[in-house]
């Protein structure tokens, strides 16, 4: 058994936690690209009916000073905000006729 | 049949009878001679936005701002008594740049007592005097007090931190901006200091840009797919009309409606903007500042429903105001005259709660999600305006600020051709 990443009562989202707890939006970005559809809408429709609920959690801590597992936790949020895009809209992970321009984003609240 | 009401003129266009209502030429975005001339004439002339004071919060706080379209880069600082100073970013020992990190051509930040050259370790007090030099006895007929660094003119509005190259620029900032902007001052720019800052290589000329977000008439075809189908193609059908246009001098405003997600029933919506209540239009619950006593100077026209505010200011600078208490700027920076860097940065009350921060990063993702399709879009408009195939491009009612952009590009280049005339008849 690997060390939990979230708090307990998410534990059912673990398998997703490796891969989409992801802190900066540019990782998150770029995870989306490396993602499949599939990948997404599993972890879409895992994560959609959780997320006012993690909210809710994430709340129940100063906000300025969450411990490391809801932080986590709040970036998952934060990646189910990214993928909501290819899956309720585009229907593919790149925003479509965006070739190869790139907006970075170089500066970002915490936590 | 228009929706909204226009002017008594007919339209907004007539409303300003100097724009004309010819198809206009775009010359002006692709011609290599015209962007050099635009470096002198609108660059090195015009009060430039380079940042906030936040950027700056303490005595000794610093950024760069590279200015790739004057050839040089300047160092914004907070000095020692509180003034807020730029300087050329140049020792005047033998030009070496006197602050960057690691990266000579990219932005720093920083905070410091005095700025010392990494090249021979020339020291200067930040408001810019010259206070130590290596081995000084070893200099020729040589005085500290003669080679302080490059000042550049230096102001603030609001709080934003401007900029202005010239030796003696012909208008204070407050001259330049004019009524229309100066009548936001009072906004509470000040306490929304949470800031998400994007930046991206564009290839496209800088003025495309600036004209794919001074006309919305694109929103409703370009976008369509960000909206549910439920309300995508019925948006299109509709098309878009701008509730208020405004110019004042160099400067354009337009007004729309737009966002109300909150009124809207869930089947308009997509499920995470319901999820996250925000959306385009940014977050459907206001923050917890006063936001019922905004300055007359936002939506000027009082209309209702009142969407955002996009406050152009000449040359390249946007601030826009949306109805739910955040605003966000954009930057285009030219770097040649197909290619420019652009920058948005938004701005919201800082977050008391995950779930405010969700909803501002649900905006921000959105934002990012609209710019990316209409950054690309402008390459493509690029290319072909490249083929010089058509000369005259027509423009519509709703795309009045695009005229107003490149006609007052055009007339400050005259002045300067004219004036270099006048220099070299001399």
């Amino acid at each position: 058994m690997s060390i939990a990443l979230l708090p307990a009562q998410f534990s059912d989202l673990e398998p997703f936690a490796s891969t989409w707890c992801l802190a900066s939006e540019g990782e998150r970005y770029q995870q989306r690209l490396a993602s499949t559809m599939q990948q997404m809408q599993g972890f879409y429709d895992a994560m959609m009916p959780r997320m006012d609920e993690a909210i809710t959690y994430c709340d129940t801590f100063a906000y300025d000073d969450l411990p490391d597992d809801v932080a986590r936790l709040l970036h998952l949020v934060y990646s189910l905000v990214m993928v909501s895009f290819p899956i309720e809209a585009w229907k593919q992970p790149n925003i479509p006729d965006s070739g190869a321009a790139y907006l970075d984003l170089l500066v970002e609240p915490g936590p | 049949m228009a929706k909204f009401p226009k002017p008594p003129e007919g339209s907004w266009t007539a409303h300003y009878p100097e724009l004309g209502t010819e198809p206009v030429s775009y010359e002006d975005s692709i011609s290599p001679e015209f962007f050099e001339l635009e470096r002198e004439a609108v660059f090195k002339r015009s009060w430039l936005n380079v940042g906030r004071v936040e950027q700056l919060p303490r005595n000794g706080s610093y950024f760069t701002k590279e200015l790739a379209v004057a050839k040089t880069s300047v160092v914004v600082v907070r000095d020692m008594e509180g003034k807020i100073r730029a300087h050329h970013n140049i020792c005047r020992h033998r030009g070496n740049k006197l602050v960057w990190q690691d990266f000579p051509r990219e932005e720093t930040q920083g905070n410091c007592r005095q700025f010392q050259c990494k090249y021979h370790g020339w020291k200067y007090e930040l408001a810019g005097d010259l206070t130590f030099v290596q081995q000084e006895e070893e200099f020729f007929d040589f005085d500290k007090a003669d080679y302080g660094l490059i000042p550049v003119r230096c102001d603030v509005w609001a709080g934003f931190v401007f900029v202005n190259l010239a030796d003696e620029p012909s208008q204070s900032l407050h001259d330049f901006l004019g009524p229309m902007v100066t009548a936001m001052e009072g906004y509470p720019f000040d306490q929304m200091t949470e800031r998400y800052f994007y930046r991206g290589t564009i290839g496209s000329n800088w003025k495309l840009f600036m004209d794919g977000f001074q006309e919305f008439y694109h929103a409703p075809v370009l976008h369509v797919r960000q909206l549910p189908a439920t309300i995508g193609p019925p948006s299109m059908a509709m098309g878009f009309e701008g509730l208020h246009y405004e110019i004042n001098g160099p400067h354009r405003l337009v007004t729309t409606y737009g966002g109300q997600g909150w009124r809207m029933p869930d089947e308009l919506l997509k499920p995470m903007e319901i999820a996250s209540r925000s959306g385009l239009f940014g977050p459907w619950d206001q923050p917890d500042i006063d936001l019922n006593h905004f300055p007359d100077g936002v939506n000027p026209a009082n209309v209702a429903p009142w969407g955002l505010d996009a406050f152009n200011v000449f040359p390249n600078f946007v601030i826009l105001i949306w109805e739910r208490g955040w605003y966000l700027t954009y930057h285009y920076w030219p770097t040649a005259a197909n290619t420019h860097v652009f920058e948005g940065t938004l701005y919201f009350v800082p977050p008391k709660s995950a779930r405010e921060r969700v909803a501002h990063e649900m905006a921000a993702v959105t934002f990012k999600e609209y710019a990316l399709q209409d950054s690309n879009t402008l390459e493509a408009t690029q290319s072909m305006l490249e083929s010089r195939v058509v000369s005259a491009f027509p423009l519509n009612d709703q795309e009045i600020l695009c005229r107003h952009l490149h006609k007052v590009v055009g007339e400050w280049v005259a002045a300067y051709e004219r004036e270099q005339l006048e220099e070299a008849s001399k």
